[in-house]
């Protein structure tokens, strides 16, 4: 990935927040405050135990590689390969996978089960979650 | 337990337009030559079917036609009709015609899927944004988007998980360019080796060009009646045996729960509650392969080994042969034959239990076919004759 990528965010009714959540350093996921369970994407009913009322939570940003590739095929416009997706699963609770740019490191350095952090790319209005492995600048 | 109801239905009819990279042939064109040759293989006339069902209908990826266009075009008069992208995968629209028949609803339902891909590719987003599909929401912002990219994130955990290799997904894309050499509507026919294969320029890691299926033009219909035809037909019928449509999994390319397979888990494990039939039984498997590693999925998901042994059961490429134990893929696949979507496996395993295939398995008896990536599949098992 060469410079910033053009990046096509779209949020829906209910993902706005994911989407400007960095402007404080912070990552928020969906919770419920019946239950206290985040879910993901988020949506307008918790699916553990159906309760309404639901609002974002601070999370750690600190995650797990679940499973990556190397693209190498120009397929959007703006986004210059190589570069890395994959998902990543949060600490607090593995259930819960983000698409990501794996970020911060050289391609042929990320592994299947590298811890991660997030970091934010401000584009627009949004602040896109990315993920660099914990501790590295 | 009852007979299940699928097992009313027979397909009486199979066939294909020509298929071809650039046909220069509209979507409509193209279904009309399949349906009438589909309609009169089944000992028919248009004025005979009663039901239609089209995946995925009008709006669906990979261009086509709609199930309206047909029905207008032909002047059809229909007791049923469906068409749709949410369903059990590709061969969603066989099972809904299936059931359709077994109800009741409509006694000839023509089923097809057509593809004309010129000017096919990966997703459209406008860089303006609006209205991209949620699936996508998580996706698309990070430049994933490609089926290649998701498909080859479960494909990278798998081999990180069981060792798999790319010279055994290799083995799936050779052994498809093997077998299309003897169908002459394939795309690709050259030989291939595993250098070849090794050497072809990446995509989306772990997968190669040669990875990854091969666009095309092209339809496929099929004609599902009720088994009361079959002393009509032509043909010897292929009954239905089992429906595999199973949907246990969450909905969705990235919160799937489990990294090493995708939803042809449950399609598999579904189609299998409902027959007495085992993996054992079955002489040739037709299963997905829009990326090679989806073959390996299928075939564990199938049970034909054990979960992870995917890769070793394919290695040394004898196995899954015309002439091994279970010969795979036996047209060339969506790999080298061009994707039909899901539909040119379905017409092969046809063929294979009429005893009509260009690479004849011998007594062909049982075949098992399953269609789709991600979180929508499905799959069918077929008999040679009544039961």
């Amino acid at each position: 990935m060469t410079g910033t990528p053009t990046r096509v965010v779209d949020p829906g009714p209910e993902d706005g927040f994911y989407w400007t959540s960095g402007a404080d350093g912070h990552l928020r996921i969906a919770g419920c405050n019946d239950c206290e369970r985040l879910h993901h994407p988020p949506a307008p009913v918790c699916p553990y135990c159906h309760g309404r009322g639901l609002e974002p939570k601070v999370v750690s940003g600190q995650g797990t590689v679940a499973a990556f590739t190397i693209n190498h095929q120009p397929f959007m416009p703006g986004f210059d390969p190589p570069y890395a997706f994959g998902f990543v699963e949060i600490d607090e609770d593995p259930t819960i996978r983000l698409g990501t740019n794996i970020v911060g490191c050289e391609l042929d350095a990320i592994r299947v089960g590298m811890a991660v952090e997030v970091t934010f790319e401000e584009y627009g209005d949004y602040f896109v979650p990315l993920f660099k492995p914990t501790g590295s600048t | 337990m009852d007979e299940p109801l699928e097992r009313r239905a027979v397909i009486s009819g199979a066939a294909q337009s020509d298929i071809g990279r650039r046909l220069h042939r509209s979507g409509l064109d193209l279904t009309i030559e399949a349906a009438l040759r589909a309609i009169d293989d089944a000992g028919l006339t248009v004025d005979d079917i009663d039901g239609l069902s089209t995946y995925p209908g009008s709006g669906g990826p990979f261009g086509g036609a709609s199930g309206a266009e047909l029905h207008d075009a032909l002047r059809l008069s229909l007791n049923w009709r469906d068409g749709g992208l949410e369903t059990s995968g590709q061969l969603g629209a066989v099972h809904k015609a299936v059931l359709a028949v077994g109800a009741g609803l409509a006694r000839h339902v023509l089923v097809f899927r057509t593809v004309v891909e010129g000017s096919g590719g990966p997703v459209r987003a406008s860089a303006a944004g609006g209205g991209m599909p949620p699936a996508f929401r998580y996706l698309i912002p990070y430049g994933a988007a490609s089926a290649a990219n998701w498909i080859a994130c479960y494909a990278n955990r798998h081999m990180h998980d069981y060792g798999t290799t790319r010279e055994q997904l290799g083995a799936v894309a050779i052994n498809a360019r093997n077998h299309a050499a003897s169908n002459p509507k394939a795309i690709y026919t050259e030989p291939m080796t595993m250098e070849d294969y090794l050497e072809a320029r990446p995509v989306s890691e772990p997968f190669g060009l040669y990875d990854c299926d091969v666009p095309c033009d092209g339809s496929t219909a099929v004609v599902v009646s009720h088994r009361d035809h079959a002393g009509d037909a032509p043909e010897v019928p292929i009954q239905v045996n089992a429906l595999g449509t199973a949907h246990r999994g969450r909905p969705s390319w990235d919160q799937f729960d489990d990294l090493t397979t995708m939803g042809m888990r449950d399609s598999a494990a579904s189609l299998w509650e409902r027959t007495e039939l085992t993996p054992e039984d079955v002489d040739t498997a037709q299963l997905y392969d829009g990326f090679s590693w989806l073959t390996l999925a299928w075939i564990e998901a199938m049970g034909f080994c054990q979960r992870g042994e995917g890769g070793p059961f394919v290695e040394d490429g004898t196995r899954i042969a015309h002439g091994g134990a279970l010969p795979l893929n036996t047209w060339g696949g969506q790999l080298s034959g061009g994707r039909l979507h899901g539909f040119g496996f379905l017409h092969e395993a046809v063929m294979q239990l009429r005893g009509q295939a260009h690479l004849q398995v011998e007594d062909a008896e049982v075949a098992v076919v399953g269609a789709g990536g991600g979180p929508e599949c499905g799959a069918l098992l077929l008999t040679r004759g009544l039961t």
